[in-house]
């Protein structure tokens, strides 16, 4: 059975607010493990400030064509979040006027927003250096509508990067669904036959790897090596790089690993991979997210547990540079998943 | 006292031993550290051998720690049950080699 949103399941945790009790109450009321501003207090890190803006990451919409059993998003196709072509407009004004060389689109699958492709025309008008759309690739083949995807893409010059959990069938339609793996595959080749990811092209095409269940990823080069050997040898695909990402204990991973019994060893493996030089890059100190709906928040993790920018500038309506630059950042235990290890970003590891 | 011989919680406590006996715990964990780091064999493989060097000494800790660790660097549970069977085959055939051993007493007492 396909499985659907917590916000369809009227589940317990599809509130945010329930998310952000489990995450401070147990293992870290009770002392066990130090709380996310105890652990980079003891370094001196505490708070955690944002620096100059360099990547509006935009989530244009929840709405998906999957449901992936761990999304942070808690996407599917029953999602009705979309965003409007007015809030789009108010972020090209702020993409005008701010020095963010990175734009950087996501959902849901963004693609399903009506006014998607208006949007990444008038943007790239703009001249984004760097203008990435996340995509989850079973889109390009999901309705004859997104079979020229590949070719907008192109048009564009848009880096598209895109998610695979596995170079195996069994592992990413565990995760993602069934036949994901057939149509990512049949997707990639498409990508590749228009030059994207091919060796030397300017049309840059990465993957994301997270891993599909409790435990973290493994390094990002040695991975990196093991999809591009697989890829190549069995479906002659090729990528520019592997982006291995740290699932953060949120929404759907969350109740995933608590209906698992997984959380508390979960939990114990982010703090013991706990790295403060991570800290240093974690994405939200040059990022800022913005939803939908147009507010704003210091990364995407924040925006699903609803946790607002702390400034005075809260939508993208009210952007100001100066407001927002050395604010302090919102943190709670999620953020362990961006400083474990190598660290984790959307942009994959950071230390 | 836990009022069982294994308690997978003791994992996490594994660097402890270095409590009473700091010299040599230190010297085990980073000669430990060290056979684990990419060499002539990869890490990946390293990881494999030693999840069936793990069931062959039947340790639980380490089934564990090694099941964990394989699944990080994107080790499929197809490779994880080969190797495991490659310790199977090693502990099955070592138990029948020595079969020879009483084929000789056999010989040499009643040939």
């Amino acid at each position: 059975m396909a499985i659907k949103s917590l916000h369809k399941r009227e589940s317990d945790l599809a509130n945010s607010n329930r998310q952000l009790e489990i995450l401070s109450n147990g293992i870290f009321k009770n002392g066990e493990l130090p709380t996310f501003k105890d652990k980079i207090s003891e370094t001196d890190q505490f708070p955690l400030k944002a620096k100059k803006l360099e990547i509006l990451q935009i989530n244009v919409g929840y709405m998906c064509n999957q449901v992936c059993e761990h999304c942070h998003v808690d996407a599917g196709p029953d999602r009705k979040e979309i965003m409007t072509r007015e809030t789009m407009q108010q972020c090209l004004d702020v993409i005008k006027n701010t020095g963010a060389h990175t734009l950087d689109l996501t959902g849901g699958a963004p693609e399903m927003n009506p006014d998607f492709r208006w949007f990444v025309e008038e943007a790239a008008k703009v001249g984004i250096k760097d203008f990435i759309v996340r995509s989850n690739l079973t889109i390009i083949r999901a309705n004859k509508k997104y079979y020229d995807l590949p070719e907008f893409f192109k048009k564009h010059n848009v880096h598209v990067v895109s998610s695979m959990p596995h170079w195996t069938r069994g592992k990413t339609d565990k995760q993602r669904g069934d036949g994901v793996f057939d149509k990512s595959i049949k997707a990639l080749q498409e990508l590749n036959a228009v030059g994207y990811g091919m060796p030397g092209s300017s049309l840059k095409l990465d993957l994301v790897y997270n891993p599909s269940g409790a435990f973290l990823p493994g390094d990002q080069m040695a991975m990196e090596k093991d999809f591009k050997k697989a890829l190549l040898e069995d479906f002659g695909i090729q990528f520019h790089n592997l982006f291995a990402i740290t699932n953060l204990p949120i929404s759907r991973f969350l109740d995933y690993l608590i209906a698992s019994e997984n959380y508390e060893d979960y939990m114990y493996s982010l703090v013991e991979a706990y790295n403060p030089a991570a800290v240093e890059n974690v994405m939200c100190t040059n990022t800022l997210s913005v939803s939908w709906d147009g507010y704003l928040f210091d990364c995407d993790f924040n925006q699903m547990l609803e946790l607002p920018v702390n400034s005075k500038a809260k939508h993208i309506s009210e952007y100001n540079q100066d407001l927002l630059e050395g604010r302090n950042i919102v943190i709670s235990q999620h953020c362990y998943g961006c400083t474990a290890g190598a660290g984790s970003s959307c942009q994959g590891s950071v230390a | 006292m836990s009022k069982t011989y294994y308690d997978p919680a003791d994992l996490r406590k594994f660097g402890k031993i270095t409590e009473w006996s700091e010299e040599l715990g230190n010297k085990f964990f980073e000669y430990y550290g060290k056979v684990f780091e990419e060499g002539a064999l990869s890490a990946r493989e390293k990881s494999l051998i030693a999840l069936a060097v793990a069931h062959t000494e039947q340790c639980p800790y380490c089934i564990d720690a090694y099941t964990k660790d394989g699944l990080q660097r994107g080790v499929t549970k197809e490779e994880m049950m080969e190797a495991i069977h490659v310790g199977a085959a090693i502990k099955s055939g070592a138990t029948l080699v020595h079969g020879v051993q009483m084929m000789n007493k056999v010989n040499k007492l009643d040939g």
